[in-house]
């Protein structure tokens, strides 16, 4: 019979499908896969569900968490408050106990005592002996050790109320064509189940319910979205080097296209994945590739994308067709490989010395990491410039629910401005760098196409019209404007911002990427306060004039991010004109994140401050 | 030079090749190197190979990284297209080109610097992968475009024009390549015409990787008496595997050879390479004996040439990565995109 350390004095509130369970494991000891049952179980139930990735930059040892929150609201962000903390690391425990919050749970082992430091008067303690459960239950040393975790989740199971039936049926799923494995892991999960049951009033006051708001919906990476995102919008090279958080961008590529690639007839790839020996290779592979006429992509992070400035501004003066996703982590240099930043926009957007701007897509779901992915060869192709899909750690590497991929099976690439050997005959002279249509893109060919027509020499040295070599200035400056008249052009091409505006509202709220998901529970509460904003979500750089409408309409706006030195605050000024005053910048760093909490009292705090608060719409 | 405008003019004596195309339809631009430049030799040795060989100009694509060599693929073969890409960086970019389209010719032109200080990264690896096509470094042991500092190719002890002298042993980059896993290696001298032509030729036609070091003196920064890749040093310490003849697949061999002194290799599409008066111990399929070979000579102060390896049965890149024979930039949406349903059961895993 375990020791129930402490029954607490303060009382909890209970709660339904609206809650906070973070794992504390140590890294390497099996945890995630089990965790990752739990987050899909309240899934299947039908509940929304945002599991959270804390890991380190290790193989073994060192600490990681994952944290899941639970919301029926479908506010699916982070929230700072542990309801219930399953502590499994001995070297955290003392700070993960504490990040419990007053009337919440600790599941612990406790097969070793707590020690008194840990002790805390106003949590419940769930003392489990996991590891004397699994010792007596299990022969093999390494099923010992995993089986903890699935232990925990069957305790889990009893004592929050999930589907005990959803659980066995994940765990067949799991397991198919490894069937010796599935009987193991559901007694596994039943030990923790029946010892919850026994030995505590199940289940306690967080509770979940079925509902039936995810049975049209996905739970997916960001990542594996890119990479199939790239199998339908045509890629057939990928070459990279391996950087967390972007590897799986190209595991997943690779994976799908060994699925879906292959040539019926005789089993030969339709597509190349080359591991290259660093950055520069990397993109240089894919800008040869696009220069040929193949869809080509690479996929990094900050430090490969710094590698790879020089070639990008190669792509975007010789004008060649390249994709480029930068899932960003923490900078600078190494920073924290494996949390979370938008930091990298500044140096996207003007990526490479000299006169520059890329082409910068902001995706904030799986869903739109599909679409963009497919639509960013479409562009590159159009414009005949790099494209940077911009994600980051946080949308890269956790599971999110969204809705459904889907494709149009109507849809034709767009493979731009490409003159085949017929097109060739029937033009008189043909000449690389023309603007015949006076959208500032030109006309290119592939090698290979015509006997005698159409070849020209490609150069990141200054050119003229019909790709010579020119030293004259003025040439220079003609072929930089057309390319600034390209970048116009864009605007067609590039999606537009997801505006919801009132028309009365005196402020509003920026933001891109991840930040969105702490958005609407944001507006909710402000709301609930009698505070209502505008919204404005970017998806597409250079700006559309609806950006610089949105910021003129109002008199403050909100910018908020997620990296120290509001790098979008400053590319709105740059880019729109902004004023300084007009702009309030919302900012977190930490590597995790950003909370609706944050965003919500940043906002009430200006508007304590402010002189004229009294102005604010209602 | 560079401001005058080639003139069109063709000698109506010029003898068109198979292809009914003459020279001068493998010309390039009026070059606007130095005059006696090595890299100017070598755009007429591929002027003259392309065209006895009647390769058809606009299958072949070009690709250079940056510095006086790299300039080269503007000299050779307008009709081709030419990418002129980053310091360095010649190989990624050749490796992509030829990853989406395997049915071209690849040449990519390189320096000592391109290829050896800032490009040795990319230089090993595209050696490893195989790609299909001729690789030539333009070796002057100088940086020529910024007047004349020391190569990591320059010997030791060599001195340039400003008298620098080296003081590092140089990195030897065939057999460089040879180590690596190149599949055919060979040196030779812009100064050797009736050496080079057939060597790029025999080059252009291998299956796998080729490569050619070209010892090609800078006549501007590194052509003292004291420069080990001046025309002085070269010539005097030139050691050459023998003759060397190539004879094209579609071309009836008429050349009598000498018994014993001579070999016969015939590359997979049946050209042939004729090495006469070679060292009857020299075997060319031999990596060891051609590294030693290189070694022997240049303990000597000597430089080997001639085709020094080559080997026939390495798959190249496309064959190790099993590619459909279709170039890669030749298939179409329907062939690329599997479609809505597959994406609808897809979406089922993700439940």
């Amino acid at each position: 019979m375990p020791e129930l350390v402490t029954t607490t004095k303060v009382n909890t509130l209970p709660k339904t499908n609206d809650f906070v369970i973070k794992f504390a494991n140590v890294n390497g000891s099996g945890s995630a896969s089990a965790n990752n049952m739990f987050a899909k179980a309240i899934f299947r139930m039908g509940i929304p569900v945002s599991p959270h990735n804390i890991f380190p930059s290790n193989i073994q040892g060192l600490p990681t968490w994952y944290e899941v929150r639970v919301s029926d609201k479908n506010y699916l962000g982070r929230r700072e408050g542990i309801d219930l903390m399953v502590a499994m690391n001995e070297q955290t425990i003392q700070s993960d106990i504490n990040s419990v919050i007053p009337g919440g749970f600790v599941l612990y082992d406790s097969s070793k005592p707590l020690s008194e430091g840990l002790i805390r008067e106003d949590v419940h303690y769930l003392p489990i002996p996991l590891k004397d459960i699994c010792l007596t239950e299990f022969e093999k040393p390494s099923q010992r050790q995993l089986f903890k975790n699935i232990v925990y989740v069957g305790a889990l199971a009893a004592f929050i109320d999930i589907d005990f039936n959803v659980l066995t049926e994940m765990v067949s799923d799991q397991f198919r064509g490894k069937e010796k494995l599935i009987a193991p892991n559901i007694h596994a999960l039943e030990l923790g189940y029946q010892f919850a049951r026994e030995n505590f009033t199940c289940p306690l006051p967080l509770t979940l319910e079925r509902r039936d708001l995810t049975s049209d919906k996905i739970l997916m990476d960001g990542n594996t979205a890119i990479g199939l995102g790239c199998v339908y919008g045509g890629a057939t090279v990928a070459s990279w080097y391996p950087l967390t958080p972007s590897t799986s961008v190209v595991d997943a590529f690779d994976k799908y296209c060994k699925r879906l690639r292959k040539d019926p007839k005789n089993g030969k790839n339709k597509f190349s994945v080359v591991q290259a020996e660093d950055e520069l290779a990397a993109i240089g592979m894919a800008i040869g590739a696009g220069w040929n006429g193949a869809r080509a992509f690479t996929a990094s992070s900050g430090p490969g994308v710094s590698l790879m400035q020089e070639f990008l501004g190669l792509a975007y003066f010789s004008e060649v067709p390249v994709v480029l996703f930068d899932i960003q982590r923490v900078g600078p240099s190494t920073g924290m490989p494996t949390r979370t930043q938008q930091g990298d926009l500044l140096t996207c957007a003007y990526a490479s010395h000299g006169d520059t701007k890329q082409i910068l897509l902001f995706p904030s779901t799986p869903k739109e990491c599909f679409e963009f992915a497919a639509d960013s060869f479409d562009i590159a192709d159009r414009l005949q410039t790099p494209v940077i899909v911009l994600s980051d750690l946080e949308l890269g590497m956790n599971e999110q629910i969204c809705d459904p991929l889907n494709w149009d099976d109507d849809r034709q690439y767009d493979r731009g401005k490409i003159l085949n050997e017929q097109q060739l005959d029937e033009i008189e002279k043909y000449g690389r760098y023309q603007d015949i249509d006076g959208d500032g893109i030109p006309y290119r060919t592939y090698p290979g196409t015509h006997p005698s027509k159409g070849s020209y020499f490609t150069r990141g040295s200054s050119h003229d019209a019909n790709a010579a070599y020119t030293e004259d200035g003025d040439i220079y400056a003609e072929i930089m404007d057309r390319i600034s008249l390209k970048f116009k052009t864009a605007l067609n091409y590039i999606p537009e911002p997801e505006i919801s505006s009132l028309g009365s509202n005196t402020r509003g709220v920026i933001y891109l990427g991840t930040t969105t998901s702490a958005i609407k529970e944001t507006l909710d509460n402000l709301q609930k306060k009698g505070i209502s904003l505008d919204t404005m979500r970017l998806r597409g750089f250079p700006f559309h004039e609806s950006v610089r409408d949105f910021i003129n309409e109002h008199e403050i706006v909100y910018v908020i991010e997620q990296n120290r030195d509001a790098q979008l605050k400053s590319l709105l000024k740059i880019e729109c004109n902004a004023s300084e005053e007009q702009m309030f910048s919302i900012l977190s760093y930490n590597g995790v994140l950003i909370t609706a909490q944050q965003i919500e009292k940043e906002i009430l705090d200006s508007l304590s401050t402010s002189n004229n608060a009294g102005e604010i719409s209602a | 030079m560079s401001y005058i405008r080639k003139p069109k003019f063709q000698h109506p004596d010029l003898q068109p090749n198979a292809l009914g195309f003459t020279r001068r339809d493998y010309e390039g631009t009026l070059t606007t190197l130095c005059g006696g430049c090595g890299h100017d030799s070598i755009s007429a040795a591929i002027i003259q190979a392309a065209a006895d060989m009647s390769l058809e100009p606009h299958r072949v694509a070009k690709i250079s990284g940056i510095g006086c060599s790299s300039k080269i693929p503007s000299y050779f073969l307008s009709k081709s297209h030419g990418f002129n890409s980053v310091h360095g960086r010649m190989p990624s970019v050749a490796t992509g080109a030829n990853l989406a389209n395997k049915n071209l010719h690849y040449i990519g032109i390189s320096g000592d610097g391109d290829s050896a200080s800032i490009g040795l990264g990319q230089f090993c690896h595209i050696v490893r992968r195989r790609i299909n096509m001729l690789y030539i470094v333009a070796n002057n042991g100088t940086y020529g475009l910024t007047k004349g500092q020391l190569s990591a190719t320059a010997d030791l002890g060599s001195i340039t024009k400003a008298g620098d002298e080296s003081l590092y042993d140089n990195i030897d980059m065939a057999s460089l390549a040879i180590e690596l896993g190149a599949s055919f290696v060979a040196r030779s001298f812009s100064g050797d015409k009736q050496q080079l032509i057939p060597l790029i030729q025999a080059g252009l036609t291998h299956k796998g990787f080729a490569f050619i070091d070209v010892v090609s003196p800078c006549v501007t920064f590194n052509n003292t008496d004291l420069s080990a890749h001046g025309y002085k040093n070269t010539w005097e310490n030139y050691v050459s595997l023998g003759q060397i003849d190539f004879v094209p697949m579609r071309e009836e061999i008429t050349t009598s050879y000498s018994a014993g002194k001579d070999k016969e290799i015939t590359l997979h599409d049946g050209s042939v390479i004729h090495l006469h008066k070679t060292d009857a111990n020299y075997d060319p399929s031999n990596k060891e004996n051609a590294i030693n070979h290189i070694n022997t000579h240049k303990k000597n102060g000597e430089i080997a040439t001639g085709l020094l390896y080559i080997d026939q049965s390495m798959a190249d890149f496309h064959e190790l990565q099993d590619t459909v024979d279709k170039s890669l930039n030749e298939l179409n949406s329907s062939e690329l995109c599997p479609g809505n349903e597959a994406l609808q059961n897809i979406n089922q895993t993700f439940k």
